[in-house]
């Protein structure tokens, strides 16, 4: 049973959804990003999505472009990402850590090489902005193969035909990118939420999460009303841009985890 | 018979080069672009029309023009050049450009965005928008906008909007990131109008049928004069459309060697370059597979060439796949190599060349003397070097002062 699956299922089990955390691995450097993510479960993360840094990334916005540039100038690699990872499962073998990013990292890093050194480093699932079904054959299926999902991202222009094509071979949980546009900008009406939520679970089991401008912990509350997960990436990653020093950085994102947690885990109890 | 000319396959490769890697927001749009691609090409009605535009506004044919004096001067090949720097706006960006508005039309978009290196693109996409009407974004590096301040000012004149770039270094590669960005934010009202023959299929094959124009003239016109084909063919990449146009009617012609030119900058050894295949491995950038520089952990590096065309980290896939089969030669020409072709071309053909087309003349010059009188050998004249003047000028004052 793979730990994603298993705590979509535990969460279930207690009505409420997933605090989906996104922070982009060695930002602002190495040590302060790894103590970052091993207080992310105590802050009340319930999945981690951890951030390979790249030089182009063409679907983010401001604040996540920084943070890979932050990242890349402390030389942050892929290698490096993995052994954060290794460095993380020590003392943690609960919590699902998903790695986000872009292919090209990955395609020199070598595909099979990577799929197997990432499962053994620990890390649940792969998400791949730039990687749609259509290259399927590329990092999907051996990724798969090797016993890690792979998440699929849909978006509010993935229609009705198309949607079965994206959900085809994804596994772990759906990400719902709320609105067409980059990470950390206008955030969708709940409206709309509600309206996406209800499409995607005629088409698919899998636990739906929702990302894309959620900032507070009140808005994030009422997205974990609809949907089974809430993914906040740029928010936290602006704690980090605004830090004067490493311990504030930490304290910067932990205490706004914690924020979010109280929000996101308290909606269905009102 | 095999023919090199039937590329992409239905997934949009080229061998493994292509393909449509970009967000899933992205794809059902590229989808649609492709159907409604596919379908203008077929229609007689586009086609009538873009003949029209290409004749009356780009004014099409461009010459392809016996280079009598340069032919003279080093003594071997006989040298053609074909005048694309002779189009409405100065370079063969305006073939392209003059397809897609059709298309753009077509789908009934009204918002235009573009990136541009050298401003050439971006001014040939703020013409055909102010021609038909559509509002026009264009996205330009920083440091772009810097050596390029007159197409900067020219694209303002059609009414277009220049948003300057200053991610990564401000170069083109940024430029295009930035209008992918946009593309993604307004993926309902904007067509995405790209300059050269990359990004997700089907751009490199639309890029490429409407800059096959180029080579289409080209061979009409050598047979015509001469009565047989080129023996070579050689034309400047950065992205590579002008070199694709010239080179796709020809790459079915056995005898026809066909030469592209990557931008060397200060030297392929120095890192300090712009030649995504003699210098970088595959990856993939921009939606697609292709050539790219990129170190060790696959994070791209910035490109370097004078001339800001050529300053760009990838290369069309068409292009990859062509070397990776060895149809196509790809050489590499210095900076200091295309500002010397650059003046003997002004000195003795009183054209003044692109710095871009310059390291097309480049090679041409090295392979010329060398050659047989009656070598035919076309190079491709892109664009005009108008443009070029103030980093002309700075590299004579440099070299004077060093003198």
């Amino acid at each position: 049973m793979s730990r994603l699956h298993t705590r979509f299922a535990e969460l279930r089990e207690q009505n409420r959804a997933a605090l989906v955390t996104f922070v982009t691995a060695g930002d602002p450097d190495y040590a302060t990003s790894l103590a970052i993510l091993k207080g992310l479960p105590e802050a009340g993360a319930d999945v981690i999505e951890l951030g390979m840094p790249f030089t182009d990334p063409m679907a983010d916005g401001p604040a996540i472009q920084l943070a890979n540039i932050r990242a890349l100038a402390n030389k942050q690699t892929l290698a490096k990402t993995l052994q954060m990872v290794r460095e993380f499962r020590a003392s943690n073998d609960s919590t699902p850590l998903v790695l986000m990013g872009y292919f090209n990292p990955i395609h020199k890093y070598g595909v099979a090489r990577f799929v197997a050194d990432a499962k053994a480093a620990g890390v649940d699932g792969l998400i791949v902005v730039d990687l749609p079904p259509e290259h399927n054959e590329d990092l999907c299926l051996p990724a798969q193969a090797a016993g890690l999902d792979f998440i699929r991202l849909t978006t509010p222009t993935t229609d009705d035909a198309r949607l079965p094509v994206v959900l085809e071979g994804s596994s772990g949980f759906v990400y719902y990118v709320s609105v067409a546009g980059v990470t950390g900008a206008n955030a969708a009406t709940l409206e709309h939420v509600e309206q996406a939520v209800a499409r995607l679970r005629r088409h698919t089991d899998l636990p739906v999460a929702i990302g894309f401008g959620i900032r507070t912990p009140e808005h994030a509350a009422s997205v974990a009303r609809l949907a089974d997960g809430v993914v906040v990436g740029s928010a936290l990653v602006e704690q980090i841009a605004g830090a004067a020093n490493p311990a504030q950085a930490v304290d910067g994102v932990l205490g706004l985890c914690r924020q979010l947690a109280d929000g996101v885990h308290s909606a269905r109890k009102a | 018979m095999t023919t090199l000319r039937n590329g992409p396959d239905a997934k949009g490769l080229f061998g493994s080069f292509g393909g449509q890697y970009v967000a899933e927001t992205l794809m059902p749009l590229i989808h649609e672009l492709a159907r409604e691609y596919e379908k203008a090409k077929a229609d007689p009605e586009f086609q009538k029309e873009l003949a029209y535009f290409q004749r009356d506004y780009v004014g099409r044919p461009s010459p392809l023009y016996y280079a009598e004096r340069l032919t003279e001067h080093f003594g071997g090949a006989k040298l053609y050049l074909k005048r694309e720097e002779l189009n409405h706006t100065g370079a063969h960006k305006i073939n392209n450009c003059i397809g897609q508005i059709l298309l753009a039309r077509r789908m009934g978009k009204k918002r235009i965005i573009a990136e541009t290196g050298a401003g050439m693109h971006g001014v040939a996409t703020a013409t055909v928008a102010a021609r038909f009407g559509m509002q026009c974004v264009v996205y330009m590096g920083s440091t772009d906008i810097d050596r390029q301040q007159a197409n900067v000012f020219r694209m303002k004149l059609l009414g277009a909007e220049v948003i300057p770039v200053t991610a990564g270094t401000g170069t083109l590669k940024d430029a295009m990131n930035e209008a992918l960005r946009d593309w993604v934010t307004n993926v309902d009202t904007t067509f995405y109008l790209i300059g050269t023959v990359a990004g997700p299929h089907p751009y490199p094959a639309m890029v490429r049928d409407f800059q096959a124009v180029i080579g289409k003239e080209t061979r009409e016109q050598l047979l015509e004069r001469e009565g047989r084909l080129p023996d070579s063919l050689v034309a400047c990449i950065g992205g590579g459309s002008n070199a694709m146009g010239l080179f796709h009617p020809f790459l079915d012609d056995a005898s026809v060697q066909i030469v592209g030119v990557e931008a060397a900058g200060h030297g392929i050894d120095t890192g300090k370059h712009a030649a995504s295949l003699n210098g970088g491995v595959p990856g993939v950038l921009h939606g697609n597979r292709t050539f790219l520089l990129q170190d060790e952990d696959g994070q791209i590096l910035d490109a370097h060439s004078i001339s800001a065309g050529l300053d760009y980290p990838g290369i069309g896939p068409e292009h990859a796949w062509l070397h990776d089969i060895g149809r196509v030669e790809y050489t590499a020409i210095t900076d200091q190599e295309a500002l010397e072709a650059f003046h003997t071309c002004c000195r003795l053909e009183g054209i003044i060349p692109a710095l871009e087309s310059s390291h097309a003349l480049a090679e041409a010059f090295k392979r010329a003397p060398k050659l047989p009188k009656d070598h035919l050998m076309v190079i491709n004249l892109s664009g005009r070097g108008d443009k070029d003047m103030q980093t002309v000028m700075h590299h004579m004052q440099q070299k004077e002062a060093q003198a």
